[in-house]
């Protein structure tokens, strides 16, 4: 573990039971995250990663290893030192994911609030920490929506009246409207129609940069990583195969799963 | 007229004091909804069953019994209920605010301030503040659990954004003592501010939903609003027509086709307690053909 580590995974690992056998969903799995980072973690449906991003996200509990996170209240822990995720209560896990984290998911309608509007929406993360001016929160949920370009006047319309991409970037306003240092997104771009995706990612990249996210992003796209991430991790049944800075990854594979995945990809 | 074969007050002593236990665990955790075994009683759920509960379960044979519903005395709900307990328990019965020592409610706080020698039962439909919101029980246990309660703030600010003001007229969500989101049961929000640092023991009963909480005397009871958009009761350009009062929760009775409304009082002991003392309102009705406009006129409500 170096220092000034934001996330750290260490020997990580799930396992399920099923029909009293037991399999593991992902296992021995160490990296480092650094503040400001991209990371990918690339690899076929049914390879770990979704259990991994949840294991991260302190979603699932580990079975093995542990996950630190440089948590900054004040505190809690000495600065430059990362707390376990498991050491953590239920009530700090909560507070952690609604104010340093974002969490976007693949399907934006798990993510977000379907029954208020577009704007209550972006306010909820601001109202559970004790916002309470209606014209404040009015004018952050107007900024936020300009920020994801989506239309000022939407703002009080249910999100069930919004498009597939518009929903999926007002998800991604109601997870950055706290300023967190980490983002983790599962798949965030499946299921839509190419010029969206790119449009979101092209958004995505602007916001990571500007606001100096760090980010771990589960695709199965490797055009996905290659736009967003700095660094990529390669898992196939479980394991990772491969791990590096994402253009060494991407052009000079390693790994023969690697190289199998490099090349099923299709170019026009 | 007591019914001899039923036990004191209908229910059996066991489940009289099961639900004693319940409500001293309520009032030493205010505004924390307890569980409790609810039985099935001699009424529809919906006619209050969870306040029949609690009223059962605390009247003795010294108290005098009230029973208002939607204010007044006199309405099926109030009527059959009071006959219920007297029948079942003997105790005196009355209709007088100020004579009662226990007196079971719906929809309405008496306008009468209330005194430490009183308790007031509420029935309660809904018991759960975050059950539109949160459809997951467990989640909205584990949000009071945790305190989390910015999603009924979202649910305030979504009326701002869609119609200009909190639009709650009742049922309009409490923070007691600092610590528990609470449902005031559907009174109307002109009662809220009498919850706050009430004299009275204040209990709730909802029998379907088989949860009883509690304000015990002299807590604080703050209803939820943004900086700026603060709480605010409702106001009527009327005084009421029977007795003049000016501040009293007025109801509205349409008396012709002709957009005629006469503005009385809901609290009818109140209103007959007035009269009584020589006070006369105006006896008129007053037409409106526009709602919205009277209101601009008067001052907004």
């Amino acid at each position: 573990m170096k220092p000034g580590a934001l996330l750290s995974a260490r020997q990580v690992g799930k396992a399920f039971v099923s029909n009293s056998a037991q399999r593991w969903a992902c296992r021995n799995i160490s990296f480092d995250l650094y503040p400001g980072e991209v990371l990918a973690v690339v690899g076929e449906s049914g390879s770990g990663k979704t259990t991994l991003l949840r294991l991260l996200a302190a979603r699932l509990a580990c079975d093995e290893g542990a996950v630190g996170y440089h948590a900054r209240w004040p505190g809690h822990a000495p600065l430059g030192t990362l707390t376990d995720l498991a050491a953590m209560s239920e009530a700090q896990l909560r507070q952690l994911a609604r104010t340093d984290w974002g969490f976007v998911e693949q399907h934006a309608r798990d993510g977000l609030r379907m029954n208020v509007s577009g704007g209550a929406n972006v306010g909820e993360r601001l109202m559970a920490l004790g916002e309470r001016h209606y014209g404040q929160l009015r004018s952050q949920a107007l900024d936020w929506m300009a920020r994801v370009e989506l239309d000022a006047e939407r703002v009080d319309d249910l999100p069930g009246t919004y498009s597939g991409g518009m929903q999926q970037r007002l998800q991604i306003a109601r997870n950055l409207v706290t300023r967190p240092r980490l983002v983790f997104m599962d798949e965030p771009t499946t299921g839509l129609d190419v010029s969206v995706q790119a449009r979101l990612l092209d958004l995505l990249r602007q916001l990571v940069d500007e606001l100096q996210l760090a980010a771990v992003v589960v695709t199965h796209d490797l055009a996905v990583a290659r736009l967003l991430a700095h660094r990529m991790l390669v898992m196939k049944d479980g394991q990772v195969v491969e791990q590096g800075l994402t253009d060494r990854v991407l052009d000079d594979p390693q790994h023969p799963y690697t190289q199998l995945l490099v090349s099923s990809v299709l170019t026009p | 007229m007591t019914e001899s074969h039923y036990n004191f007050a209908f229910l059996d002593e066991r489940t009289k004091k099961r639900i004693r236990r319940a409500l001293l665990k309520a009032v030493a955790v205010p505004g924390y909804q307890v569980p409790f075994g609810s039985r099935e009683m001699p009424f529809a759920y919906g006619w209050g069953t969870g306040g029949v509960q609690i009223t059962a379960s605390i009247i003795g044979r010294s108290d005098v019994l009230k029973v208002i519903d939607q204010g007044a005395d006199d309405t099926t709900n109030a009527v059959n209920i009071r006959r219920f307990f007297a029948r079942t328990t003997g105790v005196a019965t009355t209709q007088k605010t100020r004579d009662a020592t226990l007196i079971q409610t719906r929809h309405r706080i008496p306008e009468e301030p209330l005194t430490a020698s009183q308790i007031l039962v509420y029935q309660v439909p809904m018991p759960e503040p975050l059950s539109k919101l949160e459809p997951r029980r467990r989640e909205s246990i584990k949000m009071h659990a945790l305190s989390e309660y910015g999603l009924m703030h979202v649910r305030l600010y979504e009326d701002i954004a869609q119609l200009g003001a909190i639009a709650r007229a009742y049922d309009y969500p409490v923070m007691v003592n600092e610590r528990y989101l609470m449902s005031p049961s559907p009174i109307p929000k002109f009662d809220n501010p009498k919850m706050h640092m009430n004299p009275a023991l204040q209990l709730f009963g909802a029998g379907r939903e088989k949860r009883l909480y509690a304000v015990p005397p002299y807590t604080r009871v703050r209803s939820l609003d943004f900086e700026d958009h603060p709480f605010e009761i409702e106001r009527w350009p009327h005084a009421c027509a029977l007795c003049g009062a000016a501040d009293s929760y007025l109801d509205e009775m349409i008396v012709d086709d002709q957009g005629g409304r006469l503005f009385v009082c809901s609290d009818s002991d109140y209103c007959e307690e007035r009269r009584e003392a020589g006070h006369v309102g105006t006896q008129q009705a007053v037409t409106l053909t526009n709602v919205l406009a009277a209101q601009d006129a008067g001052g907004g409500a």
